[in-house]
């Protein structure tokens, strides 16, 4: 009797088992996206990343999305693992880090799922993913320090505050600045230190160079918490800032709350970092779909650099983070 | 007259206070020598027309008080429990994030406060201080290590800070905030050092006029003895976390102040090395037992004062964590129990030999 239960009991299972894989291929038409992501919590960038593609892979817009978080490469990989069994038809990732993916990306490819990266890039056979959606970090400086160059200052003496030494947006933003003081010599580096993404040590090293008495007219900081606490210093010692002021202030990133002191005319510029990716990576599934080949690899997303004297309310709404 | 300097210089040597003491003498004779107009301090006025005072000396003060408020309650918890709480940087996040929560309300740009700043601070200390009772609780009563704790929170105290305003990052923008990190009108002096200052004196207080000093040392020295003499281990571990989580909700109030905004992943980052470093340079054994809280409190403002000269001496990105380690190795090897015996034995062997003049 009891093995008898037991035999129907495992039937039945294997029944119910049989429904839940044959409800998985019956998803209505969508197109099943599984998509890795670091931790939005990480920063403004990717809360925003995060909310963007949250708000294009939905239902609505034919798609059936799983997402899965982690800032660790191998949470990351496991994540994508699940996803290729879970049958997913495209993977969309955007890798904590570099290196380790190659023997995941072929599983993937061998059960014919398409991969997109975004945000970051990876050190892996370009065969393994169809397309990679990037920020070009260098172009961002250049971009800044292009506008500053308009903006005719005679001297133009720097305090350049840097990100975290090594990461890709502080070595794409400080190399467009190096190049352009090597080059001109007009151009001079009051000061240049990391204050490692933190307002409060840009607060320092700002307050130091005001201590020590040097004259600067610029500050360069590679985000806008850094040129936040960069101004605080301005504040304490009175030295005025802004359009049409003494001291040139440059950030990036464009958070909403920058993007509205450049508004007020307390800041001079802020260059984009774009954070919003689902759109293109939408087109490139409706091509893939209709079966199209895309016409290039690496695409390099559209970054805007805002003038304080150009701003308008529009752009802080549609572009703030 | 050789043998009284002897015992002198023994004396110093012996003293807690000496190493402290001796790095500020190293680094001011190193600045006075470098550019004596380090110690220039000017009067000026801000941006908001409230006059100020500033130079280097300032900044010192200025900004080493957040780290001096947090070595009074790291001192306690580590001669208490003989380890050290890793999640002060994470756990000032919080605290920070939950006066900004209820200044701001669900609206993260409020055009005016939703509540009085003193009440968002008492709330962010009931919140710090129920963090420190959530350590004090895996360490005393169920003899976690220390470190290992504190790991907890170091690992998920940011994301909770985050969580707290919905991931939002909160602006402040009235003017009585920004007081707590930068300067009350008409008084040239940051308040940060006078928050500082509140706290040293509370402390010394609370020292002078209770048994805590004492219970706390013996339980460091000896838990068992301390435990047959009467005392409850157990409780006085927990209630040094307790004192440093309130110690965290000022430090919190401070850094949230400075900007009257909020990073979740970056505010107060590392603070948590400097807080036992702070100790550790005041001479205070890490594990356990005889502390000198003025010492370990000079030692958070000599931390700053060695960054303070390293940003002055316009050191690079990449050479100024070098500098500092071999600054703070110096420090800790002359501040170690072994090295201080080998400086009182050569002040012995010099003692016998009369003849030689000591300097």
């Amino acid at each position: 009797m009891k093995k008898k239960l037991m035999a129907l009991l495992l039937a039945s299972m294997m029944v119910v088992g049989l429904v839940g894989c044959g409800g998985k291929d019956d998803n209505g038409g969508l197109i099943k996206v599984g998509i890795i992501n670091n931790d939005p919590n990480e920063s403004g960038y990717r809360t925003a990343n995060d909310k963007d593609m949250k708000a294009m892979f939905t239902e609505e817009n034919g798609y059936d999305a799983e997402f899965a978080y982690s800032l660790k490469n191998d949470e990351q990989i496991s994540a994508a693992q699940k996803f290729i069994q879970d049958g997913v038809d495209y993977l969309l990732l955007s890798a904590a880090d570099t290196a380790g993916w190659d023997s995941v990306l072929k599983d993937a490819q061998a059960e014919g799922i398409k991969v997109i990266l975004f945000d970051r890039t990876i050190d892996a056979d370009a065969s393994l993913y169809e397309a990679s959606i990037v920020s070009d970090m260098a172009k961002e400086g250049q971009t800044a320090v292009d506008w500053l160059k308009g903006q005719g200052l005679s001297k133009v003496n720097v305090i350049h505050i840097q990100g975290v030494m090594g990461s890709a947006a502080q070595k794409g933003r400080s190399g467009a600045l190096d190049a352009q003081v090597a080059a001109d010599a007009n151009w001079s580096i009051v000061e240049q230190q990391t204050a490692e993404w933190n307002a409060e040590k840009a607060q320092q090293i700002v307050q130091s160079v005001i201590d020590a008495g040097k004259e600067f007219n610029v500050i360069y900081a590679e985000n806008d918490d850094m040129a936040k606490g960069a101004v605080a210093a301005l504040d304490k010692a009175n030295i005025s800032h802004g359009v049409g002021k003494d001291v040139i202030v440059m950030g990036f990133d464009c958070n909403k709350w920058a993007l509205e002191e450049l508004l007020k005319g307390n800041w001079n510029y802020d260059g984009q970092c774009n954070p919003f990716q689902a759109s293109y990576i939408n087109d490139i599934i409706k091509k893939l779909e209709k079966g199209e080949s895309l016409s290039e690899k690496v695409i390099i997303m559209d970054e805007k650099g805002f003038d304080a004297s150009t701003i308008t309310q529009e752009d802080v709404d549609k572009y703030g983070i | 007259m050789t043998v009284k300097k002897d015992s002198m210089i023994k004396k110093i040597l012996g003293m807690q206070l000496f190493i402290p003491l001796a790095a500020i003498l190293i680094l001011t004779l190193v600045n006075l020598i470098a550019d004596p107009g380090f110690f220039a301090i000017k009067f000026g006025y801000n941006s908001a027309g409230n006059p100020v005072l500033s130079g280097y000396p300032i900044t010192i003060l200025d900004f080493g008080s957040e780290l001096a408020i947090l070595a009074i309650g790291m001192t306690l918890v580590t001669a208490a429990s003989g380890g050290q709480d890793i999640s002060v940087g994470a756990a000032i996040a919080i605290s920070g994030s939950v006066v900004l929560r209820v200044l701001c309300g669900t609206d993260s740009r409020p055009e005016t406060l939703q509540a009085p700043i003193i009440v968002a601070f008492l709330v962010s200390c009931v919140v710090a201080m129920i963090f420190g009772a959530f350590n004090g609780v895996l360490v005393a009563y169920l003899k976690i290590q220390p470190m290992i704790a504190t790991l907890i929170l170091f690992t998920a105290g940011r994301s909770i800070a985050a969580w707290i305003n919905n991931n939002e990052l909160p602006i402040v923008s009235d003017e009585a905030f920004t007081y707590f990190g930068g300067f009350i009108p008409g008084i040239p002096i940051p308040t940060p050092f006078f928050m500082a200052l509140a706290c040293v004196i509370v402390m010394a207080l609370v020292l002078k006029f209770t048994n805590l000093g004492l219970y706390t040392q013996a339980v460091g020295i000896n838990e068992k003895s301390a435990r047959l003499n009467g005392l409850n281990p157990a409780f006085i571990k927990f209630l040094t976390f307790v004192i440093l989580g309130l110690c965290v909700a000022v430090a919190g109030l401070i850094k949230v102040s400075r900007l009257s905004s909020i990073n979740y992943s970056v505010i107060a980052k590392d603070i948590e090395m400097d807080a036992i470093l702070a100790v550790a340079l005041g001479g205070n054994a890490l594990s356990g037992g005889k502390f000198s809280m003025t010492a370990s409190i000079l030692g958070a403002y000599v931390i700053q004062y060695l960054t303070t000269t390293l940003y002055k001496f316009n050191v690079g990105a990449s050479e100024l964590a070098a500098y500092k380690a071999i600054v703070v190795i110096a420090l800790v090897v002359m501040s170690a129990p072994t090295t201080r015996q080998w400086l009182a034995s050569v002040g012995k062997k010099l003692k016998k030999q009369p003849v030689k003049e000591v300097g």
